[in-house]
Order: structure tokens, then sequence, then C-alpha cells
């Protein structure tokens, strides 16, 4: 890539920082470069996020419509899957699944709870009240 | 308290990757004023190609343009006789101490992160990615004073926020990873040219040579491959997210553009000065051209995932343009192989 072809187009690292490009300067050697972003890059990562915001929005009516508990909600909401879930909160994959269902979800004792909570950066009360 | 100080000396680098930069900001402040970027990713053969098969990362295909997180600084530290000091803990507890400990030695560190806690960051970048890297060089007024080698400038974390994000969980859990070089000695340019050498043929042999048909230059087959029956496979929109994620690991802040490869040309010429061995200046050409090509395609998968794309010829004509930027790649390791350099 030549110098002068090195886009500036504004993402979402616009507030953040410009980030380093290597390219061809005129005398056809290598330098480096700042670059503000590239449209191309940055439609794939607002996309991603789309689907992202779809994923939670059905996981919101799955809460409503009393077919998920909360923690299958914030779980999306933070991005997050079932093995990382249980790397935050030591349950394991088999109990955290069991855990979206609603109705074992209300026989959680606190301290099962709390632990979802932290790992969702939630308090206790959020998680236990969020009806969708 | 002794160690509310900072590292006076230390000098903040950017660079296009984390790990590179934390290597190479690492070794200058021990004295290895030559170190580059470029070069720290070529002495730790840092190129690389791979796509994990049934595998997904964030509901997309798991690539990467670049070797496993944590080889090029050690492979880079070894090959210039500097001693890699390395350690995980069990508990946020003990990596604080042992971090404030060499804090107050005046030793900066580098240091393992997930990003989805990092509060600098912007919110759109903040997945579930653990194997970032920073430099932790002071404390001051209970905050941590950091170099992040993707940003412009210095910042800092609180004391909680670096523990929050010293062990998030998951792949490549950091586990409070720090690590930093030791005992650095007098290098000569013979080492480099050594460390050179030794990097570009294990980069060969990674690109070339690695068993299996889903990494190294055959990994860009294997997706091509895929690519071609993600349309009906999975229907237009899931494969535009596919695509999508491919453009990121090969475009996305840390790569320098083009996965990598304009990083490995600009390395090559670095290569060619010391080796003083113009051949390399061609094959440095070959990694543009392919840097080049990568990033045209990434132009026509936008357009699929923009929705201006829709037909199974598209899909195609993306998969052989895989082809081709593998043959270009392929040829130019082959090339690589047979200059019988150091010998």
């Amino acid at each position: 890539m030549k110098k002068e072809d090195l886009p500036q187009d504004p993402g979402a690292l616009a507030n953040f920082t410009r980030e380093v490009c290597y390219v061809k300067n005129q005398e056809g050697k290598y330098e480096t470069a700042l670059s503000e972003g590239w449209d191309v890059k940055k439609e794939a990562l607002d996309n991603a996020w789309v689907d992202v915001k779809e994923r939670i929005e059905e996981a919101r009516q799955a809460v409503i419509n009393g077919e998920k508990s909360p923690v299958y909600y914030f779980m999306e909401l933070r991005l997050m899957d079932i093995p990382l879930l249980s790397g935050y909160t030591g349950f394991l994959g088999f109990f955290v699944k069991r855990h979206f269902k609603p109705s074992i979800f209300k026989g959680l004792g606190d301290n099962k709870l709390k632990k979802y909570a932290d790992a969702f950066d939630i308090t206790l009360d959020e998680l236990k009240n969020f009806k969708g | 308290m002794s160690y509310d100080s900072q590292i006076e000396e230390f000098h903040h680098v950017q660079t296009a990757h984390c790990e590179n930069g934390v290597t190479t900001a690492l070794l200058r402040h021990n004295g290895l004023d030559f170190m580059t970027e470029p070069l720290a990713f070529g002495m730790g053969s840092g190129l690389f190609y791979i796509q994990i098969p049934f595998l997904t990362v964030n509901n997309g295909p798991a690539i990467s343009f670049r070797t496993m997180p944590g080889a090029i600084f050690k492979r880079t530290c070894k090959s210039l006789g500097v001693d890699v000091k390395s350690k995980k803990f069990g508990s946020p507890e003990s990596a604080e101490e042992f971090l404030n400990k060499k804090i107050s030695e005046h030793v900066p560190v580098g240091c393992q992160v997930g990003v989805f806690h990092l509060t600098y960051f912007p919110k759109e970048y903040r997945f579930h990615f653990n194997a970032h890297n920073i430099i932790v060089y002071g404390k001051e007024d209970g905050r941590y004073l950091l170099s992040d080698p993707t940003m412009e400038d210095v910042t800092s974390l609180s004391v909680e926020e670096l523990n929050k994000v010293r062990f998030a969980k998951g792949t490549f859990a950091p586990k409070g990873h720090i690590y930093y070089p030791e005992n650095v000695g007098i290098v000569s340019d013979e080492m480099i040219r050594k460390g050179i050498v030794k990097g570009i043929r294990r980069n060969v042999r990674d690109m070339l040579h690695i068993p299996g048909s889903f990494a190294g230059v055959d990994g860009i087959r294997y997706t091509s491959n895929n690519i071609r029956k993600w349309r009906d496979k999975l229907g237009l929109k899931k494969a535009g997210l596919f695509l999508g994620q491919i453009v990121r690991m090969q475009e996305e802040i840390g790569t320098g553009g083009g996965g990598f490869r304009f990083l490995y040309g600009a390395f090559l010429e670095e290569a060619a000065a010391y080796l003083q061995d113009d051949r390399l200046i061609g094959i440095s050409e070959e990694f543009t051209k392919s840097g080049d090509m990568w990033r045209g395609s990434a132009i026509q998968m936008a357009g699929v995932y923009k929705g201006r794309l829709t037909e199974q010829q598209s899909f195609d004509e993306i998969a052989d343009r895989l082809l081709e930027i593998r043959s270009v790649e392929k040829e130019a390791f082959l090339k690589l192989s047979k200059l019988n350099l150091g010998k």
C-alpha cells in the first residue's frame, strides 16, 4: 500500500487513537503512517454490533415470554457465551445451561446469584428483578 | 511508598501490534536501541495463517493472520541471548504484589490483559479478547501508569481496573501473566543477523511445512473452500458476518494493514540491509503484493456484508482471489527457503 492510498476514514477509534500502518513512501521504502481508520473494516465492526444487538433483543424477548431466565439475557448483554460465563462464575457449563430455565433460576440462592451478578457487573437486585 | 514512582527513562513506543510493541519498547529500554517493530516481528516469525476448523469465536470463524500469542516476545529475546522472565498467578493479590515489586525496582514489565473490561478502550472494541499486551511502567497517586503500544499516548488504570483485566476469564485467560527481559547483554551485529535468518527459516517452516490443511499457506485454501459454501450453508446475512470477521482479523488496529503482510515486507527490507542481501528486497515486494491483494479481497467481502453483492458468483470470486493470494505467498516463502541464508 502506498502512503498516499492510506485511508483516513474516522470510525470507533476516533477519540481514542490513530493506528500505525505500514506503507510505502515515494522512494518505494517502507515507513509507518497513522491512519484514522478504513470504512471497509468499520462496516464489518458496525455489522458485528448490529448482530450483537439483535441477539440481546432476542434474549430480552425470551425473558419477557418466560422462556429464558435473566442469566441468559445478561450473558448476551455482556457478549459472553457458556464457557466464558462458566469461567467467570466457576459453575460448570451444564449448570449454567440449567440456570437459563426460569423455573430453576427462581430457586437459586443468593450465593449463586451473587456470582452471576459479579460476572455481569450488576447488583443482585438488578439480576433478580429483571423482567425484560 | 517506594513504588510510588514511575520509571523515569521509559519511552512509549507506538506500534501496529501490541506484542511487537511491548517487545520493542522493553528491549529498547534495556539498551537494545536498534530494535524496531518489523525486526521483532520477523525475528519472532510472526507471520502466519490459520483457520481452526469447526470453531467459532464471537460468532464468526476462528482465523488468525499471526503466530501464537507470546511467541514473538519469547523467540526474539531468545535469539538475542536475552533471558525471558514470565510468571502467572493464582490470585490477583499475589499478582499485584509482584507487579508492585517490579515497579519499585524500576523494571517496566509486559502484562497480558483482556480487553472486555479495559476501560480506556472504545466500547466498540471491547470484545472478550484476552491476548492484549501492555507495559506497566510506574504507579502514581494509586494509579498504574501504562504504555499501550497500539495507542499514540500513554494512559493509566486504577488498581482495581488493572487487576480485573489481568484476571479476565475465557480463552487465553491471562492469569495475571507478567513478563520482562532480563540479563540483556551486548548484542553484536552477527547475533542480529543470525536471529533474522532463524526467524525467516522458522517462518518458512510454519507457512509451508506445517502439518494439516488448515494452517500456513494451505490454511488460506481451507478458508477459500469454506467461503464457497457459506452463501448456501449460512445464508447471506450470516455469511456476511463471517466475511466481516475475516476482514477485522486482517485489517483491524494491530495488524499494520493487509493481515500483517506489510509488516513482514518491512521486516524483509530491514533484513536486506542487515544481511546486505538485495534479493530480500525483491521478496519484500511480493509480501507487499500479497498485502495489497488481501486488502482488495476485503473490499470485495465488504460488498457482501454491505448487501451489494448477493450472488454465488461473488463468493466464488472472493474464494478464487484467496487462492491467488495463497500462490503469491507460497512462491514468496519458497523463494525465501531457497536463498540458503546464513550458509
